[in-house]
């Protein structure tokens, strides 16, 4: 008995002496940038996940030029392999970084709470794209280094070899062309990378691209039905059930390997995958490696032209922002600045930099030449009321769980079928809704 | 779940080898002997207490704080809303439907025992090999489980391994192990059953070890054979054993997490009831919620252990 109480005292000390203080932010200046270069001093950490680019020594390099230019400043880099999981936790801390990447799944409403204002968003906007996407009541909290562009990546010798030239205009053609391919090529027409999972997120980025509209996401909040018969997720999603549902996808999506399918691609064993366009190089050095052909990597939109016209929408990447503990904003801000804008680090990840005026990268010049509307991100508005809903209603637009749902009864290892499963997330949606709104 | 229970037993250990005084002078042991106040063998158990509390006790503590608030995982703050997750969970009965894959790795389990039972009395016995045998048999206990995720999935890729092993054995069907529905928990299961027959058939080991030699002389004098053996000697002695494994079976059942997780990620019907958890606290930024069924989870396995103690009582097993 004794035994027992000691273990309670021992507990009860432990609750008293352990009970953290969540303190409030006590500061909150704004992380600006400074006119001197060498008046700028201290120690900065950098969150990233990057982990291969400290790895191979290219993150040192661009800190190294960038000690030329700000001598007093010293960056540290810290690769997280897990880094929406492990920055999330260390959020309720105030120890994450100087600078670093905002995690997705931070809802923008609490960016003012974690994040120091980088400047007012009309002034930023003019040099930067995409800033709406981290503003709140005029302020911006992050700044994306690059966007990319959302669509399909393919193997250019397997589409060529099934006798498809032109990119499909309407998801009947795609589905068309992946049958030829599945008839006249050995590929496996399109790849879900299912097991991976996170690659089915990418349908989600397509929002925008059937409609071909600038607020297609903001109208999520006000949509009750977002998978009824003409809205976007519609044909996105429906896109994804009639190409595995008419069997043109791989025979086990459970089994799927994201590392494997860069080669199969790469080597035309896969004709087709959705992804970004910054997978394009990633694919490009697979095939390189595989013995195969760099030129045989194409990048195409979303198949649903609207008035004659594919339309894609340039979605930003993780947007840089500055911890508001941060002792040293001014070195973080710097850093910032300097990476966006004079590093090149987008133009090395053929990505399209945030900075206005930056050229296309190669991977995109087809669009320019196909005439393809390029969407400039998407407004952002509702962001918070969509995050809301979709959080309250379970299904979870930027995690794979609901299509991998989606790709089962598609492939009739689940019960119900398309227009079953749409009604019930229909539904789902509709009455999130009204909680958010009431 | 049992390697965890297993950890935390093992927690105060040090405590026995802490009275060691030395003896060699009269007068110097008198004066350790006074040193030695009541409180002395708690500073040997203070290290492993305050891990104990600090990472088993408060975050138990701070998890119910936690279900009955809103919280969503980052915001400083965070409203109180009494029961309300615990009676939103209690009115979503499809959030308890995930109970019904425990099931399968619940049939498992008790494959994994009786096979776990035949291992160890047969390696009792004296087998050719038997070190080695419990060595193999033992093996895939002490290989991380995420390295064991892995490599089951190139196991069961189609194609794979296990295609191959059956294709040599004659049989050319084409299962989808993980992509087929009704087989995705069975296989599953079967990994678990692998990983964890290993530890259950050590336990029985010990315990059989501990029976005297001689009631088997004394047994095969009286004509006794094998089965009888184990029947009438074995069994009985270990029942303790076989009924902790039960519990922990029965709990471990319930709370299955990480090979499905990193296997199936939850995906075509494979999700437990802790992976919703997960999936409800980091995708759905529903913390509370999640702690709630965290509680319910950590209830319905107190119960479940509590009914069995009552059907199953604990008596001593007298060797003689």
């Amino acid at each position: 008995m004794r035994r027992g109480w000691v273990a309670v005292a021992a507990a009860t000390m432990v609750v008293l002496t352990a009970c953290s203080s969540q303190g409030g932010a006590s500061s909150s200046s704004a992380a600006t940038a400074a006119a001197d270069p060498a008046k700028v001093a201290g120690s900065i950490t950098v969150l990233t996940n990057r982990t291969d680019q400290i790895k191979d020594g290219s993150l040192k390099k661009y800190a190294d030029e960038f000690a030329t230019v700000y001598p007093n400043v010293k960056v540290k880099f810290e690769g997280l392999t897990d880094y929406e999981g492990e920055t999330k936790i260390r959020m309720n801390t105030e120890n994450y970084g100087d600078v670093l990447l905002i995690p997705d799944n931070v809802s923008i409403t609490q960016y003012p709470t974690f994040f120091a204002p980088l400047g007012d968003s009309g002034e930023l906007s003019k040099t930067y794209n995409w800033t709406d996407y981290s503003t709140v009541k005029g302020k911006v909290y992050g700044l994306a280094n690059f966007g990319t562009a959302t669509g399909l990546v393919y193997n250019k010798a397997v589409w060529k070899q099934a006798g498809v030239t032109e990119w499909p205009k309407s998801p009947q053609e795609f589905i068309d062309d992946l049958k030829a391919i599945k008839a006249k090529t050995q590929a496996t027409p399109y790849y879900t990378n299912y097991k991976d999972a996170w690659p089915l997120q990418k349908w989600t980025d397509n929002i925008g691209g059937p409609s071909c509209n600038q607020s297609g996401k903001d109208k999520l909040a006000t949509t009750a039905e977002p998978w009824a018969a003409g809205q976007d997720l519609n044909a996105i999603d429906g896109l994804l059930y009639t190409t595995v549902h008419e069997k043109l996808s791989e025979d086990d999506p459970t089994t799927t390997n994201w590392e494997k399918s860069k080669t199969l691609l790469g080597t035309g064993r896969i004709g087709t995958m959705l992804l970004g366009s910054w997978a394009v190089p990633q694919m490009q050095a697979a095939a390189k490696a595989a013995g195969g052909s760099a030129d045989d990597i194409g990048f195409m939109p979303f198949p649903q032209a609207t008035g004659g016209k594919l339309c894609t929408v340039l979605q930003p990447d993780y947007k840089y922002a500055v911890n508001v503990h941060s002792k040293n904003k001014e070195a973080a801000r710097a850093w910032i600045d300097w990476y966006l804008n004079k590093s090149g680090s987008a133009a090395a990840e053929q990505a399209v930099s945030s900075v206005k005026g930056s050229a296309l990268p190669e991977s995109l010049k087809p669009f320019e030449t196909q005439g393809v509307t390029l969407l400039l991100g998407q407004t952002q508005e509702n962001a918070a009321t969509i995050s809301r809903i979709d959080k309250g209603s379970e299904i979870g637009l930027n995690t794979p769980d609901y299509r991998q749902k989606l790709v089962d009864i598609a492939r009739g290892a689940a019960t119900g079928d398309m227009n079953s499963y749409f009604a019930d997330l229909d539904k789902k949606w509709s009455a999130a809704q009204k909680t958010v709104a009431g | 779940m049992t390697a965890l229970q297993k950890d935390r037993k093992r927690g105060p250990a040090p405590a026995h080898a802490a009275p060691a005084a030395p003896t060699k002078k009269p007068a110097l042991r008198r004066r350790t002997t006074r040193r030695h106040r009541w409180f002395t063998p708690w500073l040997y158990l203070l290290i492993p207490l305050t891990l104990l509390v600090a990472f088993t006790y408060l975050p138990i503590l701070d998890m119910f704080g936690y279900s009955v608030t809103d919280w969503d995982g980052v915001s400083p703050t965070s409203e109180n809303v009494g029961a309300a997750n615990y009676t939103e969970l209690f009115t979503r009965p499809e959030l308890f439907k995930v109970f019904l894959v425990s099931g399968v790795y619940l049939v498992a389990s008790f494959v994994q025992i009786a096979a776990a039972l035949w291992f160890a009395t047969v390696l009792s016995f004296d087998t050719r090999f038997r070190n080695l045998f419990k060595g193999i048999l033992f093996f895939p206990y002490l290989v991380n489980g995420v390295a064991i995720g892995f490599v089951f999935l190139y196991f069961f890729q189609p194609g794979g391994t296990l295609d191959s092993l059956l294709n040599l054995l004659g049989y050319h069907g084409r299962l989808m192990w993980l992509g087929d529905p009704d087989l995705v928990n069975k296989s599953l299961a079967g990994v678990s059953v692998w990983r964890y027959m290993g530890l259950n058939m050590v336990l029985f080991l010990g315990a059989i070890q501990s029976i005297p030699g001689h009631l088997y002389e004394a047994a095969s004098l009286d004509g006794a054979n094998r089965w009888q053996q184990f029947r009438h000697i074995i069994a009985p002695s270990i029942k303790p054993i076989i009924s902790l494994s039960v519990i922990l079976a029965i709990s471990g059942s319930l709370a299955v997490f990480e090979i499905p997780y990193i296997m199936t990620g939850g995906a075509n019907g494979s999700q437990t009831f802790v992976i919703q958890t997960v999936n409800l606290a980091f995708k759905f930024d529903k913390v509370g919620l999640a702690s709630a069924s965290a509680v319910v989870l950590l209830a319905l396995i107190l119960l479940v252990t509590w009914i069995q103690r009552r059907l199953v009582p604990e008596e001593r097993v007298e060797l003689s």
